[in-house]
């Protein structure tokens, strides 16, 4: 293992997060400052409550989900585009590193930042509403589970892009989408019987169940469903990086 | 000698069909500086890519001091440091940190007074912890040049290192590249300008349209296939090359008005005295003379040239 490798290419990766912290950083924050000021403060004075939790404290866990997806298919994809699209990435496949490391480095840096994120906003949200994690261990699992997994999604998207259009373009038309369809504002047991039965096709709901069931104790589905989902879409993520290094599919002709 | 890269039958077909070499052959002696030249597009970089790991090969074997580069790409890649062509940096880093990183990546422990030492002989040390996107072009190669020996390569490659690099960077990378062999580095560079070749190789090989055409000690081949040429203007103009010089390699222009003697001027008698007094004697007089040396260039163009 060229532990060395994976480090270096970790700490560059860090540090550009830390160079560019205005926009790695603050901006989710402030846009979920935002959603808080909108959903949770205009909108949540009319709904008040769900499930016996308060509306600003229960899209808590699908606004952290929100950023945590996109910005580990952010970090992720860009890590590693960016090399190749400015040129750099032959060092990388002239280096005495296997995918693994590669996988290891550039996936586990882009999930940190996420993970990062994810409770800076939690940090955040703690001062609008009050929370009470029932489970926090699961809490940080999923946390740690979604965030990897998409990271290895972003990197595969990093990847097959073939420009700057090509990496927005399944954020945008797919992610996003799921997501805010995805039960991160309502429950998807408010959606009349068609609807909830068509949720029940976005992954992404299950992401959100599992999370907000680890932090008030109940979920749209059961929390094994969401786990088991979750873990799947990994192995499918796993599997597809495999292909990708077998083949040298977009990256070695 | 023994070879430190050995690469046997190696073939590169790419997936619209383009055969960019066609079953290679070629052993890189440890310590040499070996120039490869080729026209544009002739697979010069293919060919160091695949050796580099950057490209897969269609098919052969290439070996890196006795490591496979596949079965056993770390030990390969290890020992290779690798200046592409291209001017690819990593703009927003500083200097120093890209050094840092490459050698990490190499799997070497940080050393900063290694770095040091290559940034001062690189010139580089002053900007140190300038951002990369600041410096000057010569500058951005010369990063390049210490991102490859960042982490102690035993090979290295440069791939075209003095493409739009000024006469006194070019000088100052002669000295560089001479130090390091001196230092038991095996160099292998490809150029644009024989004269680089000319001045730096200790062998040469030529390649064309994905085949190596010819590999040779660089003396060897300025010898075998370089020709000196003495050209006579004559006062009056021939109509044959005269009675009495048939021993002469001697040709006449088509107009006869001039005389063109080829020769070997490393030879003991070169002949060109005697030729000389042999003319005046026959009474045929010139009124300019020249000569010629034909170059690394042109042994260069004719080869390819007698290829296609």
């Amino acid at each position: 293992m060229n532990h060395r490798a994976v480090w270096a290419i970790y700490k560059v990766e860090m540090a550009r997060t830390l160079r560019t912290i205005m926009q790695s950083v603050i901006s989710p924050v402030i846009s979920t400052s935002l959603y808080f000021v909108v959903f949770g403060a205009a909108i949540g004075s009319r709904i008040t409550e769900v499930n016996g939790v308060s509306y600003g404290a229960f899209i808590v866990p699908g606004l952290i989900m929100l950023t945590l997806l996109t910005q580990s298919i952010s970090n992720a994809s860009f890590g590693i585009y960016f090399p190749k699209f400015v040129g750099t990435i032959f060092e990388l496949l002239s280096a005495p590193v296997s995918y693994l490391e590669v996988v290891v480095a550039y996936v586990g840096a882009a999930a940190t930042k996420s993970i990062g994120i994810g409770l800076i906003i939690l940090a955040t949200a703690s001062l609008f509403v009050d929370l009470n994690i029932e489970h926090p261990f699961w809490m940080l699992g999923f946390l740690v589970l979604t965030a990897v997994t998409f990271s290895l999604f972003g990197f595969i998207i990093g990847i097959w892009a073939n420009g700057f259009e090509q990496l927005q373009l399944i954020p945008l038309l797919v992610v996003t989408p799921l997501t805010f369809l995805g039960g991160s504002f309502y429950s998807i047991d408010m959606l009349p019987g068609v609807w909830r039965t068509i949720s029940l096709f976005n992954p992404v709901v299950y992401l959100v169940s599992g999370f907000r069931w680890a932090f008030f104790g109940h979920s749209d589905v059961a929390v094994e469903i969401s786990l088991g989902i979750t873990l799947a879409f990994l192995v499918l993520c796993i599997g597809v990086v495999g292909w990708i290094f077998k083949t040298g599919y977009r990256l070695r002709t | 000698m023994q070879s430190v890269i050995s690469v046997s039958g190696v073939s590169k077909t790419y997936a619209t069909g383009f055969s960019a070499l066609k079953n290679i052959n070629l052993d890189i002696r440890r310590g040499e500086i070996f120039a490869l030249l080729g026209p544009n597009g002739a697979g010069k970089t293919t060919l160091i890519s695949i050796i580099c790991g950057i490209v897969n090969r269609s098919g052969g074997t290439v070996t890196v001091d006795g490591h496979d580069i596949s079965s056993d790409y770390r030990a390969a890649r290890s020992l290779i440091g690798l200046v592409p062509q291209e001017l690819t940096v990593e703009s927003f880093e500083t200097v120093r940190s890209v050094m840092a990183f490459s050698r990490g990546l190499f799997g070497k422990p940080a050393d900063p007074a290694f770095i040091e030492k290559v940034l001062k002989d690189l010139s580089l040390w002053e900007k140190r912890d300038s951002k990369i996107i600041t410096l000057s072009g010569g500058m951005k190669r010369r990063v390049m040049i210490g991102k490859a020996l960042s982490h102690e390569p035993k090979i290295l490659f440069l791939d075209e290192p003095t493409a739009g690099v000024d006469v006194e960077l070019r000088k100052d990378m002669w000295a560089l590249v001479r130090t390091l062999r001196e230092s038991g580095v095996t160099i292998i560079l490809t150029t644009h300008y024989i004269e680089e070749a000319e001045e730096m190789a200790d062998r040469v090989g030529v390649i064309n349209k994905g085949e190596i055409i010819l590999v040779e000690e660089k003396a060897e081949l300025m010898r075998k296939l370089g020709r000196k040429l003495l050209k006579l203007e004559l006062r009056n103009p021939l109509t044959a090359v005269p009675a009495g010089f048939e021993t002469y390699n001697l040709e006449l222009s088509p107009d006869g008005s001039r005389l063109t003697y080829t020769y070997d001027n490393q030879a003991e008698r070169p002949g060109v005295a005697s030729l000389i007094r042999d003319l005046d004697q026959a009474g045929i007089q010139f009124r300019d003379l020249d000569t010629e040396n034909s170059s690394l260039e042109e042994i260069f163009v004719s080869l390819v040239r007698r290829q296609s």
